[in-house]
C-alpha cells in the first residue's frame, strides 16, 4: 500500500501535494473501513462456542461499551451478543482507569452505556461520581452478594484470585507460606516482588485495610518494606520476571501465569500458590460492569450484561480466559484450584473502593515501597 | 548588507501562529483549570519526601540520558550523512527507527532478552560467560532510555548536516586537520542548535515516559503520578503534573536562553555532498552504528520474535490459537500508518508560520507559541487527552461534531508532539540565508512567491525530518489512542498495549513487529529517500 505513496518525479512540488493528497485519501478510507460493526448471519470460531445457531436479525438496538477489559479477552463474547441478541455493539478499548477518568470529564454527556473493567476500583470511582445507575434486580441477582456493589450500581463478570507466583528453580516446597503475613520473615527477604501501585494490588490492599484495620495493613507494608520487598510495575513482568528467576516471587493475580505459561510454554518456569483460604493474601477480586447514569439504551445494556453472566460467557471466561466463573451455575475449569475447597469465600465490601483507592495510594506512596 | 531586511511581521504569520499557540495552550490550561477545582496543593506537595525523591531521580535520569543521546545522536547523524560509511543509507533509517517502540513493549522485550533468565542471558551463561548486569533502577532506565530516544538528536542533526556546505570540511582537510578535529572542532558547532533542540527533546521525552521507569523499576515523578490517577487521587496527581510542567517550562526557557546567543549559521544549497573518507575509521563507524542498530533495534525484536514464534507454535501443537488474523492486522497497520502521516504533515505546518517568526522576526506571538509547543511534550499524553475531553464539552456544537472524532485525534497528536517539529524546522528556517530574501524583493517577488521559491526547497530537508519525528512518535502513541481514537478504529500501539497487559504476548509480539517493519518502510520512503535526492 505505501509503495503506491511513492512517485518518483523529478518535480519538486507537485508530487509532494499529491503524496500528501493520497495519505489523506487513505486515512478517510481507512476511517470508513474502520467502524464496520454489522451483524453476521452466523458465527464462527470462538464466538461460535458461546451462541450457536443464526444471529437474529437487527434489531436496531445499539449500545457504546467502554471497556478495561482488553479485545484478546471479551471480543468473542460481544460477537456472540451481538448475534444472538440482534443488536449492535460499539467497542472502545482502553485502560480502565484512563476511561473512568475521561467518562468523569464526559459525566452526563458520554456516548458510552456500559463500562466494564478489569478490577473494582474504576467501577467504584465511577459509583461514587454518581455516574452509574442502579442495575436491574434481576441481573444482580445472578451473582453472590460478595460479588456486586452494596448500592447495586455494578455486577461482577469474572474473579481472580491473588495468589503468590513462585519459581520453580529457586523455591522449595517448605518455603511456600500459608498466610501473606508470613512474606514479613527472614526468608523471604529481598524476595518477593509486589507490583505495589497497580490497580490490582491497590484493590486488594483497599480491602485488606477495610477487613483487618488500617494499622494492620499499614504494619504488614512497612514490614515488607523492611524486609526488602521488590516493587514491580504491574502483574505481567512481575510473572515474566519470577518465570525467567529474577524474582523468586512475586504477590499478583492468578491469571497472569496461566496466560504466561501459555505464551511461553515449558520454558516458563513458575507456578501459583494459594494461601490458606482463610488468609486475606488469597482474595478474589472482581471483574466488573456497570451501566452510566445517563444511558439512553438501558434495556439493551442490561441485555448485554445479562448475556456476560450467562451460561455461554461464563464458560468461555472459565475455559478460554481462566478466570473463575460467578453465575449460571458453571463451575471453574479444571486447571484452577477449586475455591471452595480453599474457602476464600469472603464477604468482601468492595464498596470501600469507591473512596478508600485514594487513600491507599497516600499509604503506600508514604511506605517508602516505591523508592 | 542585512539592512534591508524587513522585520516587520506579516499579520498572516502572526495569526497563524497565534491560532497554533491557542491549541497548545489548551492542556495546560486544562490542567491548571482542573488542578484549582480540585483543590490540588503542588506547593504543599513539593517539600514532601515522597515528592522530592521521584523529583530528584527524574531529574538525574534525564540529565545522564540527554547527554548520552547527545552524543551517539551527534555521532550517527555525522556517520550516515557526512562520511564514506559503508551502506549509510540503510543505517540512516535503521538507526532512527528506536524510536518507534512503544516503551512499554520495548522496555518489556529488553528485559525479556537481557535480564536474568533471558535469551541472551542463558545463551551467554550458556558458554560459560558471566551474566550482563540486569537492566534495573537508574542503570536500567538510562540504558532504555538513551537507546529509545538518540534517535530524536539523530534525526533533528541528520537534516542539519544535509544542508551543511561541504566547504568548510575540504577547507578543514586541505589545512591538514584530521577527521576528528574537523568533526568536533568544525562540524560540531556548525550543528550545535540542531543538538540542543534535538537533546532538549530528549530531556523532555524522558521526563515524561512512564512506560520505561515502570518496567526498570526507577520511581520518576511520572510513576508517582501514574500511581495516583490508578488510586483515583486525582488532586495529588494533578498537583504533581504540574509540577513536571514547571520543570519543562524552566528548561525551555534556558534552551531559549542559551540559544538566542549564539550566532546564525549560513548554509548553501549543496547538490554534491561531501563526504569525509574515513579510512580505517570506518571499521570504528561501521562498529558504532551496528552496535545501535543491536542494542535498539535486534535484541528487542529478538524478544519479539520469540513470544510470535511461539505462539505460532502453541497454536499448531493445537493449543490456544491467536486472537488476532492477518487482515485485522493489515487493517490496524493501515490505520496507524495513515494516520501518522497525516499527522506529520499537520504537526509541519502548523509549526511553519511559528519558526519564521521566531527566526526572522523578534515576535512576541512567535516566541510565546514556540516555548508553549515546546513545554507541551513534557505533558504526560493522557492529560493532554482528557484536556482534549474536557474542551470539546464545553459547548454543545463542540462536543456535537469532534466527539468521537478524527479531527480530534489528530489534533491531540498534533498538540502532543508539535514539539518534535519544531526544532528541526527552525533549524531549517534559520538556515535560509537573508540575502536571498533581499535580492527576491529586489526582483519584485511578492512574499507568498518568496516563501514557494526561497524558502520551502531550502526548509525541505529539515521539514522532512521533522515530519519523521512526528511520524514515528504518533506510530507508537498510547494514551491519546486509547482515549481518542473514533469509535472501531484501532490503532497498533492501543492493540499491542490491550494484547501484552493480558499476556497475549504473541499477539502483542506480531502487532509490535507490524509497527517496527512499517515504521522502517515509511521512515525510508518518506525520509530517507527524498532527503538523498535532492
Amino acid at each position: 500500500m505505501l509503495g503506491a505513496l511513492y512517485k518518483p518525479c523529478g518535480g519538486l512540488y507537485i508530487h509532494r501535494m499529491r503524496r500528501l493528497a493520497s495519505l489523506i485519501a487513505i486515512t478517510v478510507l481507512a476511517t470508513a473501513c474502520g467502524g464496520d460493526d454489522s451483524v453476521p448471519s452466523t458465527l464462527e470460531g470462538s464466538a461460535a462456542a458461546i451462541h450457536s445457531g443464526d444471529c437474529t436479525p437487527d434489531t436496531g438496538g445499539s449500545i457504546t461499551v467502554w471497556s478495561g477489559r482488553s479485545e484478546d479477552l471479551i471480543q468473542p463474547i460481544v460477537d456472540a451478543f451481538a448475534c444472538a441478541e440482534g443488536i449492535e455493539v460499539r467497542m472502545n478499548y482502553g485502560d480502565p482507569t484512563d476511561l473512568a477518568l475521561a467518562l468523569a470529564e464526559e459525566g452526563d454527556r458520554t456516548q458510552a452505556d456500559v463500562f466494564l473493567s478489569k478490577s473494582p476500583g474504576a467501577v467504584g470511582f465511577l459509583s461514587a461520581e454518581g455516574l452509574l445507575q442502579e442495575l436491574d434486580s434481576d441481573l444482580l441477582d445472578e451473582v453472590d452478594s460478595g460479588n456486586k456493589a452494596g448500592d447495586g450500581t455494578w455486577v461482577g463478570i469474572s474473579g481472580r484470585q491473588r495468589v503468590l507466583v513462585y519459581n520453580l528453580d529457586n523455591v522449595s516446597d517448605d518455603e511456600l507460606p500459608s498466610s501473606v503475613f508470613d512474606l514479613t520473615g527472614e526468608t523471604y527477604r529481598g524476595r518477593v516482588a509486589i507490583p505495589a501501585t497497580n490497580g490490582s494490588f491497590l484493590d486488594w490492599f483497599t480491602v485488606f485495610r477495610a477487613q483487618e484495620g488500617d494499622d494492620v495493613a499499614t504494619q504488614w507494608l512497612a514490614d515488607m518494606v523492611a524486609n526488602d520487598a521488590i516493587v514491580t510495575e504491574s502483574n505481567r513482568p512481575t510473572v515474566d520476571a519470577v518465570g525467567r528467576g529474577e524474582f523468586d516471587f512475586g504477590l499478583v493475580n492468578h491469571y497472569y501465569n496461566f496466560q504466561e505459561a501459555a505464551a511461553i510454554g515449558p520454558d516458563h518456569r513458575a507456578e501459583n500458590h494459594v494461601f490458606d483460604g482463610d488468609d486475606i493474601g488469597s482474595l478474589v477480586i472482581v471483574t466488573a460492569g456497570g451501566i452510566t447514569a445517563s444511558s439512553d439504551a438501558v434495556d439493551d445494556s442490561q441485555a448485554f450484561l445479562s448475556f456476560l453472566l450467562g451460561e455461554g460467557a461464563q464458560q468461555f471466561i472459565t475455559d478460554d480466559t481462566l478466570e473463575y466463573p460467578l453465575s449460571a451455575g458453571v463451575d471453574p475449569n479444571d486447571v484452577l484450584p477449586d475455591l471452595d475447597d480453599s474457602g476464600s469465600d469472603f464477604d468482601v465490601d468492595f464498596d470501600s473502593l469507591g473512596d478508600g483507592l485514594a487513600r491507599s495510594v497516600e499509604i503506600i506512596e508514604a511506605s517508602g515501597i516505591t523508592g | 548588507m542585512t539592512a534591508t531586511v524587513d522585520r516587520r511581521p506579516p499579520v498572516g504569520l502572526r495569526l497563524s501562529a497565534a491560532v497554533a499557540g491557542t491549541f497548545f495552550v489548551l492542556p495546560a490550561a486544562y490542567l491548571i483549570w482542573r488542578a484549582l477545582t480540585d483543590d490540588a496543593d503542588p506547593i504543599g506537595l513539593i517539600g514532601q519526601d515522597a515528592v522530592l525523591g521521584p523529583l530528584r531521580r527524574t531529574l538525574v535520569l534525564a540529565v545522564l540520558v540527554s547527554v548520552t543521546s547527545a552524543v551517539i545522536g551527534t555521532v550517527s547523524a555525522w556517520l550516515v550523512t557526512r562520511t564514506d560509511l559503508p551502506g549509510r543509507r540503510v543505517f540512516d533509517a535503521l538507526v532512527a527507527l528506536p524510536l518507534v517502540f512503544p516503551t512499554f513493549i520495548g522496555a518489556a522485550a529488553m528485559v525479556r532478552s537481557l535480564n536474568p533468565g533471558g535469551m541472551i542471558d542463558d545463551a551467554l551463561t550458556g558458554v560459560g560467560l558471566p551474566s550482563i548486569p540486569a537492566l534495573d533502577g537508574l542503570w536500567g532506565a538510562w540504558y532504555v532510555l538513551t537507546i529509545f530516544t538518540y534517535p530524536y538528536v539523530h534525526l533533528s542533526v541528520a537534516a542539519r548536516f544535509r544542508r551543511l556546505p561541504g566547504s568548510i570540511e575540504q577547507s578543514a582537510r586541505l589545512l591538514g586537520n584530521s577527521g576528528l578535529h574537523v568533526f568536533t572542532r568544525i562540524i560540531v558547532p556548525q550543528a550545535r542548535t540542531a543538538i540542543t533542540a534535538g537533546t532538549l527533546l530528549v530531556f523532555l521525552y524522558t521526563i515524561s515516559d512512564f512506560g520505561a521507569v515502570a518496567i526498570l523499576r526507577y520511581d520518576t515523578l511520572t510513576r508517582a503520578i501514574e500511581a495516583n490517577f490508578t488510586g483515583f487521587n486525582r488532586p495529588v496527581a494533578l498537583a504533581l503534573a504540574l509540577i513536571l510542567l514547571v520543570l519543562a517550562a524552566l528548561v525551555v526557557t534556558a534552551e531559549r536562553w542559551a540559544n538566542a546567543r549564539q550566532p546564525r549559521v549560513g548554509t548553501v544549497r549543496n547538490l554534491t555532498p561531501v563526504r569525509t573518507p574515513l579510512g580505517r575509521g570506518r571499521w570504528m563507524g561501521l562498529g558504532f552504528v551496528s552496535i545501535l542498530v543491536l542494542a535498539g533495534l535486534v535484541i528487542p525484536v529478538a524478544a519479539l520474535l520469540d513470544w510470535s514464534i511461539r505462539g505460532f507454535d502453541r497454536a499448531q501443537r493445537g493449543g490456544r490459537g491467536l486472537t488476532i488474523d492477518v487482515g485485522e492486522m493489515a487493517g490496524t497497520t493501515l490505520n496507524t500508518v495513515a494516520v501518522s502521516a497525516v499527522t506529520a504533515v499537520l504537526a509541519v505546518l502548523a509549526v511553519l508560520p511559528i519558526a519564521l517568526l521566531v527566526a526572522r522576526h523578534q515576535s512576541r506571538v512567535g516566541s510565546a507559541a514556540h516555548a508553549l509547543a515546546i513545554a507541551t511534550f513534557a505533558l504526560p499524553g493522557l492529560l493532554v487527552a482528557l484536556a482534549a475531553k474536557f474542551w470539546i464539552l464545553q459547548s454543545d456544537w463542540t462536543f456535537a461534531t469532534f466527539d468521537d472524532s478524527m479531527i480530534t485525534l489528530i489534533a491531540a497528536y498534533v498538540v502532543r508532539f508539535v514539539a518534535l517539529a519544531m526544532g528541526a524546522t527552525l533549524v531549517a528556517v534559520q538556515l535560509v540565508p537573508d540575502r536571498f530574501h533581499d535580492v527576491a524583493r529586489m526582483a519584485g517577488a511578492d512574499p507568498l512567491r518568496r516563501l514557494t521559491s526561497i524558502d520551502l526547497p531550502l526548509i525541505w530537508p529539515g521539514a522532512l525530518g521533522a515530519a519523521g519525528l512526528v511520524l514515528l512518535s504518533t506510530m507508537k502513541e498510547l494514551p491519546i489512542s486509547l482515549l481518542l481514537t473514533p469509535i472501531g478504529f484501532e490503532t497498533l500501539a492501543t492493540r499491542i498495549f490491550g494484547s501484552f497487559s493480558e499476556s497475549f504476548l504473541a499477539e502483542a509480539g506480531l502487532m509490535a513487529l507490524s509497527l517496527v517493519v512499517f515504521s522502517f518502510v515509511a521512515t525510508w520512503f518518506l525520509i530517507i529517500r527524498p532527503a538523498s535526492r535532492d
